[in-house]
């Protein structure tokens, strides 16, 4: 894996393949084929925006909850999606993997890469509904793409990670199946972090807040809707050390599973 | 003009193992007991594959690798194919390198001919527009042009390999690497085979063949070499590899005798087997008996076919629809079968290796080693084993 061809001409080719494959077996066969990608989030939005904004009242008294919301639940199906499948990436071109040698880490890219276009599609959605709920757009919209560039960055860590372990220990599936479960509930997706906040008070806020996906969901929607109506970790910390640690994780996150997959690549062919 | 040719692999005392878990399962649970053991008994057996190779392969030559089963031929293959990191010792390579370990990698089911073509291309280093370029005439040479815009999934085998074939021989590398892509496809279609191999020959393409096939190391290379349990044990001269090869076999042949024998549980068995050889038609009569108390819902019967002692084709019932999820024998019961397979065997003399499992291959409960010899003489193919791995069966019939 040497710097300078990462994206060589012959890669490029390779990952543009793999990510149109994909792109066209995934909905093979089913009649609206890739507007299924739209409605998934904007299903499951609708459920949890009966179940939790209109019966339960979360989020009454924050504006633009429900663009919030439905931002959070893309984001977070962008992440699952990409971690999940990037995990899987290795063991499941183990056929190729197998029979020629080229550079591994095309494929676990190529499994986030379809997670991505799927982000960026649904962003529209997003879009469209900023401009119902009357959402002013500020400047802080311009940083939109660079949290987006971290979220994704991470995702491409743990995804990274993931590949390379489950070619050895396939419970890791199971594993981050549950640990998914659990970070959504610990992620101020379908609760607005105000609620954490006027509950459990500043330092259950405080404890979520150290998580670098939290951080990062709740600075996209600062960006989006406004921090006038958002809690961004500046404001729950004084101390930059706990505002540094998050990106901390996620750098650190990014530089060992590199690392670790470096490492580990050469025994795939004999391990998959 | 220089005479002196460079260097176009060399390889140097490369050495491999393979770690080979005793349990299939890959997991956590593993790691603990692996963690908790560390001084007992280790959860995998060390198999030393290659052990201390040493060749050159010149820029020009047409190189064979030849061995038995299990010689580790293949593991050199994907050694140097860079698809293995060699374990001790060096493989350098001079030029770009294209492996054909198996036709038409990547190729998905599911995605149109067209698609597979562009997918397999990338895979082989081709852009879109390159692949473009030449997709006319990849169809033209597979004879395809109707079935292009069709799944895959709906292409006969043969079209398969016609497709993969004629996007193979595009790549434009210094060196390729082949694994018995003979070995598949009809005569016409190994006949398209050999012109290519003509053509490399003629362009002085590095080329390194894996193969059983002695007539086209002898017909091709200039140069070979013969490995077996891991090392080189001849090297040089294609026409002299090829004669150690073969004087293996009769060495190995006067040894063969005394593995015959017959093993398993015992629960379910064969009795009275016998065989009719037509042309079309290799009939196997026998009974088998279910020893024990208990009913079995999941037997399987095996047939491997073996040439000098060697399995080289085989087949099982759970490949035919109707037994795929076993045959269903009461306590007690002896049911008569009929099983006929096509007569596709070529020349040759086989013996059949026989055997009962349950549980759908699990419990082995009888494994009859040489349970019956014949002549086939079917000159339909010279060597059955290049052409076939599964001896199709036409049908089982049930009685009692």
């Amino acid at each position: 894996m040497k710097l300078s061809n990462i994206m060589s001409r012959q890669n490029r080719i390779l990952l543009r393949e793999l990510v149109v494959t994909d792109f066209k077996l995934r909905y093979q066969g089913s009649v609206l084929g890739y507007v299924w990608s739209l409605l998934k989030p904007l299903m499951l939005f609708a459920i949890m925006f009966v179940v939790f904004v209109h019966f339960l009242r979360f989020g009454a008294g924050v504006p633009h909850f429900a663009v919030s919301l439905l931002l959070g639940i893309i984001l977070w199906s962008f992440f699952t999606e990409s971690t999940t499948q990037g995990m899987q990436a290795i063991v499941g071109r183990g056929d190729l993997i197998r029979k020629i040698n080229f550079p591994k880490y095309i494929i676990v890219i190529s499994g986030t890469i379809s997670a991505l276009i799927n982000l960026v599609l649904n962003l529209i959605v997003v879009f469209v509904f900023m401009l119902f709920d009357g959402v002013h757009f500020t400047w802080s919209l311009l940083l939109f793409p660079v949290t987006l560039f971290v979220i994704y960055s991470f995702s491409l860590g743990i995804a990274f990670f993931l590949a390379a372990a489950y070619v050895k220990y396939r419970d890791i599936s199971h594993l981050w199946e549950v640990f998914l479960q659990g970070l959504f509930y610990a992620t101020p997706i379908i609760y607005p972090l105000q609620m954490v906040v006027s509950i459990g008070g500043q330092f259950a806020a405080q404890l979520l807040m150290l998580s670098p996906i939290a951080v990062l969901f709740q600075l996209a929607r600062a960006q989006v809707v406004g921090h006038e109506h958002t809690i961004t970790a500046d404001q729950l910390f004084s101390n930059p050390i706990y505002l540094a640690l998050p990106y901390v994780i996620v750098a650190g996150t990014i530089v060992l599973a590199t690392v670790y997959f470096r490492k580990s690549q050469k025994y795939f062919a004999e391990r998959v | 003009m220089s005479d002196k040719k460079e260097v176009a692999i060399s390889v140097k005392n490369l050495h491999k193992t393979f770690k080979l878990p005793h349990e299939q399962h890959s997991g956590l649970k593993q790691l603990l007991v692996s963690v908790l053991n560390r001084n007992r008994k280790k959860g995998y057996e060390l198999q030393h594959v290659l052990k201390g190779l040493d060749f050159d392969i010149e820029e020009g030559d047409f190189f064979g690798i030849v061995g038995r089963n299990g010689s580790g031929k293949s593991t050199l293959l994907k050694t140097l194919a860079g698809i293995y990191s060699p374990e001790k010792g060096a493989v350098q390579i001079n030029g770009t390198l294209v492996p054909f370990i198996e036709l038409g990698v990547g190729f998905n089911p599911e995605l149109t001919g067209r698609e597979n073509v562009f997918l397999n291309g990338a895979l082989l280093g081709f852009s879109r527009d390159e692949m473009s370029a030449m997709y006319d005439d990849i169809v033209k040479f597979a004879e395809l042009e109707k079935f292009m815009d069709q799944k895959l999934k709906n292409y006969s085998s043969g079209m398969q390999v016609r497709l993969a074939f004629s996007i193979a021989i595009r790549a434009d590398a210094d060196i390729l690497l082949l694994d018995e892509v003979l070995a598949v496809g009809d005569e016409a279609f190994q006949r398209k085979c050999v012109n290519y191999f003509s053509d490399l020959k003629k362009n002085k393409k590095t080329v390194i063949l894996v193969t059983h096939d002695m007539s086209s190391v002898r017909k091709f290379c200039n140069k070979a070499i013969l490995i077996d349990k891991g090392v080189v044990i001849a090297q040089g001269d294609p026409n002299e590899v090829a004669d150690s090869y073969s004087k293996q076999f009769i060495a190995n042949n006067q040894t063969s005798i005394k593995k015959k024998h017959r093993f398993g549980t015992g629960e379910v068995i064969y009795d009275n087997m016998q065989y009719d050889l037509s042309d079309d038609i290799f009939k196997l009569e026998f009974d088998i008996i279910n020893k024990t108390d208990q009913a079995y819902s999941d037997v399987t019967m095996g047939f491997d076919f073996c040439v000098n002692d060697e399995i080289v084709i085989g087949n099982d019932t759970r490949f035919i629809g109707k037994y795929k999820n076993g045959l269903k024998l009461d306590a007690h019961q002896r049911k008569h079968l009929v099983v006929k397979f096509k007569n596709d065997f070529g020349k040759h003399q086989f013996t059949l290796n026989a055997n009962i499992t349950t549980g759908l291959g699990m419990n082995v409960t009888d494994y009859m080693r040489s349970a019956l010899q014949f002549d086939s003489n079917n000159v339909r193919y010279a060597d059955a084993w290049k052409v076939l791995s599964h001896p199709e069966i036409i049908e089982v019939e049930e009685g009692r």
